[in-house]
């Protein structure tokens, strides 16, 4: 306020208010955010490159470890381009288990991001009632797959778990409860003063803005764009399923907040209605261990947006080339425009209505030297040997673990 | 002088007061956890915290001015202190009662934000420096409306003494009913002063990481908890005895339990508050402040002007 | 509509509720059935293919053949990732998944399970 003077300061790569590391300088004017500059990088693994030195098999695990909330979107995402190649044929019954999984995957997420929201505004009991209430879904999603995060669900060909009536009827029983607490939080969204008051009028992402940003996912349907690859290009059963796509035409973070309620209350649908269909059948079908040369795209609307794999094969067991774009890159260009001579208490919850997933975005470093200030992006080899160099400074040699790894392989 | 040595030091002093503001602590964090359907800390957790902080190390930035840093904690928890020598505790009157000693706890309890703001300034990382900025702001916010609504219910009474207060609304009880406005303007005031939500805007973690608190660490920044918490249970202790004066005029035992069960009420209704509520902007909050509950304390204060006017 | 304390009613109610916080470890928790936890191998069904070891994301299992038609195994439970995948590779079934998840050990050599033929 007392300040007139311009200042910069650095929110991340460590802060509380983010859960990854990410770097957004914001220049100030007081509580006025003049700009922000977004610098990713701050997590890049290596994952795509991982992808190509292991078989599709062991991939399916390496993807679904880009993201530790929507696993089963990038598996599924992989795999369908997988299965694309081979010309595999999916059984219609692990098509609605992946469905089934997926959608218990959006409503674990859209909870958890409830829950955060309402901590990056203050209000943590908001945060705890609703990963309390995410906790029934995560019970259920190890329940049906054996685990709570990375469900492992899928293979090559269809699914590795089949589904026990008595398995539906805990799925249905867990799903009443849910919507019933899901209609509670719409309420508490909708008639809570503070939470309106913090968040309607912030974040406004404009039609046409959202359009030329590419944003995707719930972040572009409450600028009231109905793009939703469930519906565009279906995939699993989606194509049989009766669900509606949420819009909102309030384009800021409350309209998101509203996008992503409801969907839940579409999830819930969507859920009760694979318990019902669910035919019966195989659920996986052979698959070949060498997958034949080609390439292929696929898409799968993850929680968080669109997410878009590109798989290229080369007649091996392994991979040529696995791209990934996972969708908070999407999405990310547009926190810029929402951020624009906003205050900066609406900093962490702007950053957080896009659902951010950074780990999963981040495809290069980049390496600034401090000497000359020159930037440079290193590839795969400099990168090697300043990993060895690094650690050898510190006495770890890693030569003798190298040669030992080399005999094994 | 040992006499007075004992009161300042032990009772109710600094041993009595630090003990009574780690209960205080303990409850506020206790209901916090239950309303939350948590489990919560155990009683011991808020020593324990103190404890573990005193044994850190105290850490002082390069660039702060290192005599400032490390004194101002000290002034916050000294005033925080010496405020309770004013608050009745197991009667009418305080310890050291005078006319107008209701003015010096006000301003007493002003010192510790005024701390707050000159460690966070004082400590040049930019989030202590927006944070101790946003607590300045603050002040301004909900320190009018907190001395006028405790000062309209002072007008009532006739007297600027807390204990001549105490005394005439236990005289003449029918007339706290006037003071319902005053008592929620003064308990918004104090959520406001003791930087809890939906007023915690100046410590907002996840904006400004711990506003004026950043880069304290160790002791000191057991000091500026401790101050708080003593803050607190001072003020709800000024709020009890002017809103809620029963009890104190029975013999010392009973008013001293009494007293402590209503300090332990207005800090149950405090963590009440920042349960039910998300944080507000800085700019909503002084709006807020201004449009609504300066309103209201200025409504109280006529009130009790022509109250006073027409029946007394 | 708006309503300030909306949810004032549910956080009294929740006053008077038991709270949902499990006091683990001091409580025990069940796993669902199914879910995949240790790894257990049973020497007496292993024909040695080593499928397992091929088809494990993280290098984490290694058969090693001891004798004739004996052969141990070794899990490295620091890299295992619990997917399971080397039980569904296994044409014997001497890999199965157990609920056992309380593996956490001190010390990077003491995470290696090994099973031998007895």
């Amino acid at each position: 306020m007392a300040e007139k003077r311009k200042f910069t300061i650095p929110i991340g790569p460590q802060h509380p208010a983010l859960k990854e590391p990410e770097s957004f300088s914001v220049a100030l004017k007081g509580e006025k955010i003049l700009g922000v500059e977004i610098k990713l990088g701050y997590n890049h693994r290596g994952l795509e490159k991982a992808c190509e030195s292991r078989t599709f098999i062991q991939d399916i695990y390496l993807i679904e470890r880009i993201c530790g909330i929507c696993s089963h979107s990038h598996s599924t995402c992989f795999i369908q381009a997988v299965e694309e190649i081979a010309g595999l044929q999916i059984p219609a019954r692990a098509n609605y288990i992946r469905t089934l999984v997926g959608e218990l995957e959006r409503v674990h997420s859209h909870l958890l991001w409830l829950g955060v929201a309402g901590h990056e505004i203050g209000f943590d009991t908001l945060l705890m009632y609703s990963w309390r209430d995410r906790e029934v879904v995560m019970d259920v999603l190890a329940e049906l797959t054996g685990n709570r995060v990375n469900y492992g669900i899928n293979t090559i060909g269809g699914v590795r778990r089949d589904i026990s009536e008595e398995q539906i009827k805990e799925t249905a029983k867990a799903i009443d409860i849910l919507e019933e607490r899901t209609k509670y939080y719409v309420e508490v969204a909708q008639q809570e003063t503070t939470i309106i008051k913090r968040l309607s009028g912030v974040g406004v992402l404009k039609h046409d803005d959202a359009l030329r940003l590419g944003a995707v996912g719930p972040t572009a349907r409450a600028s009231n764009i109905a793009r939703d690859i469930r519906k565009d290009d279906p995939y699993a059963a989606y194509a049989e399923l009766d669900f509606k796509v949420i819009t909102d035409n309030h384009e800021d973070i409350y309209g998101r907040t509203v996008v992503r309620l409801l969907e839940l209350m579409e999830s819930y649908k969507i859920i009760r209605q694979v318990l019902e269909k669910l035919p019966a059948g195989d659920i996986c079908v052979k698959a070949p261990r060498k997958i034949p040369a080609g390439e292929a795209l696929s898409r799968y609307e993850a929680p968080r947006g669109e997410d878009m794999h590109y798989v290229k094969a080369n007649g091996t067991e392994k991979p040529d080339r696995v791209k990934v774009r996972a969708p908070t890159l999407a999405n990310v260009q547009s926190v810029k425009t929402m951020l624009q001579d906003r205050n900066l208490a609406d900093m962490p919850i702007v950053i957080a209505a896009i659902d951010p997933c950074f780990s999963c975005t981040d495809r290069m470093t980049q390496v600034t030297d401090l000497a000359d200030n020159s930037r440079q992006v290193w590839d795969w080899e400099k990168l090697r040997s300043h990993g060895i160099e690094w650690y050898r400074q510190r006495g770890v040699d890693f030569t003798a673990l190298n040669n030992k790894l080399k005999q094994r392989l | 002088m040992i006499k007075e040595l004992f009161y300042l030091l032990i009772f109710p002093g600094f041993l009595f007061i630090s003990a009574f503001a780690l209960a205080g602590e303990y409850i506020d964090r206790k209901l916090y956890a239950r309303f939350q359907n948590r489990v919560g800390p155990p009683w011991f957790q808020p020593l324990a915290d103190l404890i573990k902080l005193l044994a850190k190390e105290d850490i002082v930035p390069c660039d702060a001015n290192a005599n400032m840093f490390k004194l101002v904690p000290v002034f916050a928890l000294t005033a925080a202190v010496a405020s309770i020598i004013y608050i009745p505790l197991w009667q009418s009157s305080s310890i050291y009662s005078f006319p107008g000693d209701v003015i010096v706890v006000l301003y007493l309890l002003t010192i510790p934000t005024l701390c707050f703001f000159m460690g966070g300034w004082y400590s040049t990382s930019l989030f202590a420096r927006i944070g101790s900025v946003r607590t300045l702001t603050q002040l301004f916010a909900y320190e009018v409306p907190l001395f006028m609504s405790i000062l309209s219910a002072a007008v009532l009474a006739d007297s600027w003494s807390i204990k001549d207060i105490v005394n005439f609304y236990n005289s003449h009880p029918g007339y706290l009913l006037f003071n319902g406005i005053g008592f929620v303007v003064s308990m918004i005031a104090l959520l406001g002063k003791l930087e809890k939500t939906p007023f915690d805007i100046p410590e907002a973690e996840t904006e400004i990481v711990a506003g004026s608190f950043t880069e304290y660490s160790g002791r000191l920044l057991a000091i500026f908890r401790l101050t708080l918490d003593i803050e607190m249970v001072v003020g709800a202790a000024l709020i009890s005895a002017i809103f809620i004066p029963f009890g104190l005029n029975f013999s010392p035992v009973p008013a001293f339990i009494i007293t402590v069960i209503k300090i332990e009420l207005v800090i149950a209704m405090l963590s009440l508050a920042r349960t039910i509520f998300a944080r507000l902007r800085i700019d909503q909050m002084v709006n807020f402040c201004w449009k609504y509950v300066v309103p209201l304390a200025l409504t109280q204060l006529l009130i009790n002007f022509l109250i006073k006017g027409f029946f007394r | 509509m708006i309503n300030p304390g909306k949810m004032l009613k549910e956080v009294l109610c929740s006053l008077f509720r038991k709270p949902v916080t499990v006091l683990y470890p001091h409580v025990k928790m069940e796993m669902p059935v199914g879910f995949r936890g240790a790894i257990k191998f049973s020497p007496d069904k292993c024909s040695g293919c080593k499928l397992c070891m091929r088809d494990c994301p993280t290098n984490a299992i290694t058969i090693n053949k001891v004798g004739e038609k004996q052969f141990e195994c070794e899990i490295d439970l620091g890299k295992c990732i619990y997917c399971g995948q080397c039980v569904d590779s296994c044409f014997k079934k001497a890999l199965e998944v157990t609920r056992d998840m309380e593996l956490a050990q001190a010390g990077k050599n003491k995470g290696k399970l090994k099973v031998t033929h007895r």
